[in-house]
């Protein structure tokens, strides 16, 4: 949202994906590193045992540009199946959305219910994920349990089919070289990925690296 | 205070607040949304106001075309029948001004361009 009066730039970005994957994590780790003159308080409604009810928020300045104060409103979801209705709400209003992933091999139908729960929950809105800012995080990839990329990527990030004469050209992925965005299969069909981040939100591996990319995306969009 | 329904502050007048504004305008648009659901629980659409009561200081927050939402904060200097009384006129007033910019729609919103070349620097700074 642009605002002109008070001359601010505010976005919204969602982290979203299943129970347990580390949505809460990297917004804790973002306001540990952060410095405390850039960022806001981080704001938890909670259950007592830490499973995020409502949503965490927190927002982070990025400074001021072309005399707007550009800031980032990151909220998280509750992961867990049965909070649906709260994690609708969330959504509303988003600019970018990041999907964490939770890399365990046992953990792959809480992904792809979490994934296919988003695309529900976003086409409510009328929103088209594959036409927004989205990033996916692969996290706890430390874990000796860990998914390979590949089965991950196949399974929560097959891309979809593009369709715009003017977008069919390869687009490599500025994160991964050898790598692309758009693509075209041997089948002739053009196809897009979302960028995707391997981490391990506890320490923090690729945590800024994802919120790099969504955010840059975002700005995007308003350029 | 005029809270976005996505949780971003739109205009504060009056006393400026000497709290988290940020964070305040969150809450209060979950507030509004948890709101919402525990209406359409019990049958109802929504509920277009709500009143928060404290020791001191209260709150009374209204819904504003839908999109919006208006959050007066008053003390005990006040009444709430005063408060409601001058709310109820402030809402007409506003949802008529915003329905008028949600008429003219979105187009007239473009954003400044080329904001990224300037962006990708700061992100890379503060991220540094």
């Amino acid at each position: 949202m642009i605002n002109y009066a008070s001359r601010e730039i505010n976005c919204k970005i969602v982290f979203y994906g299943p129970g347990l994957g580390g949505k809460t994590t990297n917004l804790e780790y973002i306001y540990g590193k952060v410095a405390p003159n850039t960022r806001g308080k981080l704001i938890s409604l909670a259950t007592e045992t830490e499973r995020t009810l409502f949503f965490d928020f927190l927002p982070v300045d990025l400074g001021t540009i072309r005399g707007f104060r550009t800031r980032f409103h990151l909220y998280t979801v509750p992961g867990q199946v049965y909070y649906n209705a709260s994690r609708k709400l969330i959504l509303k209003g988003v600019d970018g959305v990041v999907f964490v992933a939770d890399s365990q091999a046992e953990r792959a139908e809480a992904n792809l219910e979490s994934m296919q729960n988003l695309y529900d929950n976003m086409s409510a809105y009328g929103y088209d994920l594959t036409r927004m800012p989205f990033v996916i995080q692969y996290n706890k990839r430390d874990l000796p349990n860990a998914s390979p990329l590949a089965t991950l990527q196949e399974m929560l990030n097959p891309g979809w089919e593009v369709t715009e004469p003017s977008r069919k050209r390869a687009v490599p992925d500025a994160a991964r070289p050898g790598e692309f965005l758009v693509s075209q299969l041997p089948t002739g069909e053009w196809v897009e990925r979302a960028p995707y981040f391997e981490a391990v939100a506890v320490s923090g591996d690729g945590v800024f690296d994802t919120l790099k990319a969504v955010s840059k995306l975002v700005l995007k969009t308003l350029a | 205070m005029l809270v976005d329904r996505s949780g971003q502050l739109v205009a504060t007048v009056g006393e400026p607040p000497n709290f988290d504004a940020t964070a305040f305008a969150t809450l209060t648009a979950a507030d509004f949304s948890a709101n919402d659901q525990l209406a359409r629980l019990i049958g109802e659409s929504d509920f277009n106001v709500l009143f928060h009561q404290g020791e001191r200081e209260s709150m009374y927050l209204a819904d504003v075309a839908r999109r919006v939402i208006l959050v007066v904060l008053f003390d005990n200097r006040t009444t709430l029948g005063l408060v409601r009384l001058k709310m109820k006129g402030a809402v007409e007033d506003l949802t008529r001004v915003f329905e008028g910019i949600f008429a003219r729609g979105v187009g007239a919103q473009a954003a400044t361009p080329g904001l990224l070349a300037g962006a990708e620097d700061e992100i890379d700074r503060l991220f540094q």
